[in-house]
């Protein structure tokens, strides 16, 4: 089972080491992590994607906040809320391939940032399975080089963490 | 911020800073980049004691705080000198036991680039302390150690380590000391939720068959004089953990000892035959629950402490209250009723009587039991020091304990060591106690150079060391489940202790028969001085009874020597 948690820290140097080495020393395993500041420059917001059972993520959840530099934890998979991760693909590309990496592009509504004789670079966003769909159809031509943003996440309305 | 400001080095701040938290001692060691605080330590007001090795720094600021329940505070130079406090800092970790670690760091120009005696020590205590800082600039330096003081001494509480760039003691600042800590991230649960009180209440006003089973939470929370009252009221039987050793008298009545792999047999029969199980300030240690599925099979758990992250970790809780015990067990006794427990009391005394904590005494040999037992006649109300072994077990069973921070021992991490210093740091704290460190000869011979340190400050602790020529716990196992294959655990061609006591300057005492036994423990106390006791003890004798790794605490075994 995966958790989506939102995990509010203060903004300082060494925090990220803080939430890692708690993670490999007991033993959980993150999916992704994003960190980034907030509308608060003294705040950041960290999404983790985190994999167990319920048990499990309730002693990631009070870990965490153990952490003095951890201000908040929620769990936000279980709420209404938006999600997304961002992919920058690399792919093989002449004259013959390029209209129909143009169309898969388009239908994905991903964006061409980049062509070359030999390559395009195509940006996607969206949930995990949109990238994961781009990517398999994307294949056939050659990817050389990817890069994936791990998951951001807010909850659905008005109300925030 | 207080209104009124001076201008100062950081060095000089640091002193202000100790004395406006009101510390009393330092156990350091000094180094290079520690140079300014050391010149200001040279004339300052706080008392200052000079150790032979950091670790023992850590481990006497350890011991002089779970003496007291004051903070511990230690000292040591950057790079080697933090290193060898890990151990003294993982041990007060493992224990939740409050202290501040301060470090010299190189200069913060020269931090990553590999210089002379540099550790990224902040990195490397990560994940064994409660929290720690790398301190950027000087003017930070009063806040920091403020936040350090109020971490390490509230909540669940621990070790904080605050490292300190050379740069940051030499930079002036205009010093003022915060009166209040700002960390928005850090707000300890202290009063228990009314509701789950009251469900708890209720839980035990149905119980037949009730357990108290009490941690070293009780103690670190001073909540002993109400847990007495608590279990009086609800007439529950109560058994403690190593590290809760004193938290309820051991002569009471409804005492069950200690319970676990070397807990009294009665203790790990009423738990596992218990309906109710209220846990206080304790964590399901594996040394305590054996496996850990066939633990209190018949009981609903009841765990209060202070730590959320406890709840529910290793076993499954019913009926959770987060908070002090202090002042949960406080408002749990006004709730609460008598539960009916006539039966399950008579029933827990007559187990008392059939299976009491016994050993074979001898003429011929000293038997270790027979000498926590001498110590105790002597000097009831002394504090007890432990390494960690055969001897650490012995005196958790054999002295009875009325009072808290009197047992003074490693019990998480189990740090052969500990004792001789950590007996420093309580006799620095509280110098009207006699001080025993009841040690091993492998244990004493891990920090034995801190006999200097005895010597020098008149620390006069007396080490009582159960000498039986091995690593008596190791070949305990070794004897039971690998064939009695000794495998490098015979040290008996180490060192005549008397001697060793004696090029410091100590009085080195021997005991080799039963009848000596007596005599050199009353001249040891009688003597005033930092003194070493050589007990030769049996040598083969092991810890009785024994819940073997993995089985059940009831599946309990006797292992008694008949000599």
């Amino acid at each position: 089972m995966k958790h989506t948690l939102a995990v509010l820290v203060e903004n300082k140097s060494g925090v990220l080491a803080r939430v890692a080495v708690l993670f490999s020393r007991r033993g959980y395993n993150i999916d992704s992590l994003a960190v980034g500041v907030t509308e608060d420059p003294t705040i950041s917001r960290m999404t983790i994607v985190v994999r167990g059972d319920d048990h499990v993520l309730e002693q990631v959840t009070k870990q965490l906040n153990k952490l003095i530099d951890v201000i908040k934890v929620t769990d936000i998979s279980s709420d209404e809320s938006v999600e997304r991760e961002l992919a920058l693909i690399k792919v093989t590309a002449d004259a013959n391939t390029r209209s129909e990496i143009i169309q898969i592009v388009d239908i994905f509504r991903a964006r061409i940032i980049d062509v070359a004789a030999k390559s395009m670079t195509i940006e996607v966003t969206g949930d995990e399975e949109k990238i994961v769909g781009i990517e398999q159809l994307l294949s056939s031509f050659g990817i050389k080089e990817m890069v994936r943003t791990g998951k951001v996440a807010l909850t659905r309305g008005i109300k925030s963490v | 911020m207080t209104g009124a400001t001076e201008k100062m080095t950081g060095a000089r701040a640091f002193i202000e800073c100790l004395s406006k938290e009101g510390v009393e001692v330092i156990f350091g060691y000094p180094g290079g980049v520690l140079l300014p605080i050391y010149d200001e330590l040279y004339d300052a007001d706080v008392r200052h004691i000079l150790v032979r090795h950091e670790q023992a720094a850590a481990h006497a600021a350890d011991g002089y705080a779970r003496a007291t329940g004051k903070t511990g505070v230690c000292l040591a130079t950057s790079g080697p000198g933090a290193t060898n406090l890990v151990t003294g800092i993982a041990t007060a970790y493992m224990d939740s036991v409050p202290m501040v670690a301060f470090t010299g760091q190189v200069p913060g120009s020269m931090i990553g680039n590999d210089a002379f005696q540099e550790a990224d020590i902040t990195g490397i205590t990560l994940p064994i302390t409660k929290h720690n800082y790398l301190v950027p600039e000087a003017v930070e330096l009063p806040r920091i150690i403020k936040e350090a003081f109020h971490i390490a001494s509230t909540g669940r509480q621990g070790p904080v380590l605050v490292d300190m760039p050379k740069d940051v003691t030499t930079d002036e600042l205009d010093f003022s000391y915060p009166e209040k800590v700002e960390l928005r991230g850090y707000k300890p649960t202290f009063n228990g939720n009314l509701l789950q009180v009251k469900k708890a209440a209720q839980e035990i006003s149905r119980s037949t068959c009730p357990v108290i089973y009490a941690g070293g939470g009780v103690i670190s929370s001073d909540a002993s004089s109400e847990l007495l009252a608590f279990a009086e009221k609800i007439m529950a039987p109560v058994t403690t953990t190593l590290t809760g050793i004193g938290a309820f008298p051991g002569n009471h009545l409804l005492s069950l000892g200690m319970l676990g792999m070397h807990g009294t047999k009665y203790a790990n029969y009423a738990i596992q035959e218990s309906d109710l199980l209220i846990t206080i300030g304790a964590r399901f240690d594996d040394r305590v629950t054996g496996k850990i599925e066939s633990f209190a099979p018949n009981a609903r758990v009841m765990h209060i402490d202070i730590d959320p992250a406890e709840i529910s970790k290793n076993v499954h809780v019913d009926i959770p209250i987060v908070g002090d015990a202090k002042e949960v067990l406080a408002s749990l006794t006004k709730h609460v009723m008598k539960c009916k427990s006539e039966n399950w009391i008579k029933k827990v005394g007559e187990w008392k009587v059939k299976y009491p904590l016994h050993y074979v005494n001898s003429d011929e040999f000293i038997k270790p039991q027979y000498i926590i037992e001498q110590i105790h006649e002597a000097c009831e109300d002394a504090i007890i020091v432990t390494d960690v072994g055969q001897h650490q077990m012995w005196a958790a069973q054999y002295f009875s304990f009325k009072e808290p921070r009197m047992f003074i021992t490693s019990g998480g991490l189990g740090t052969m060591g500990y004792g001789f210093p950590a007996a420093i740091g309580a006799k620095v704290g509280r110098p009207d106690k006699v001080v025993f460190d009841i040690a091993g000869d492998g244990s004493f011979q891990m920090n034995s150079q801190e006999l200097a340190t005895v010597v020098e400050n008149d620390i006069p602790v007396i080490v009582a060391v159960f000498n039986n020529g091995y690593l008596g716990m190791v070949r305990q196992w070794q004897e039971l489940f690998y064939e009695h294959r000794y495998s490098h655990t015979c040290i008996s061609g180490s060192v005549d202790f008397v001697k060793l006591a004696e090029a410091y300057g100590a009085l080195g005492l021997r005991a080799a028969r039963p009848p000596e036994v007596r005599p050199v423990i009353d001249e040891a106390i009688a003597s005033g001085r930092p003194t070493v006791i050589d007990f030769i003890v049996e040598r083969e004798e092991n810890v009785s009874p024994m819940v073997p790794a993995g089985a059940a605490i009831n599946e309990i075994l006797d292992l008694e020597r008949k000599s």
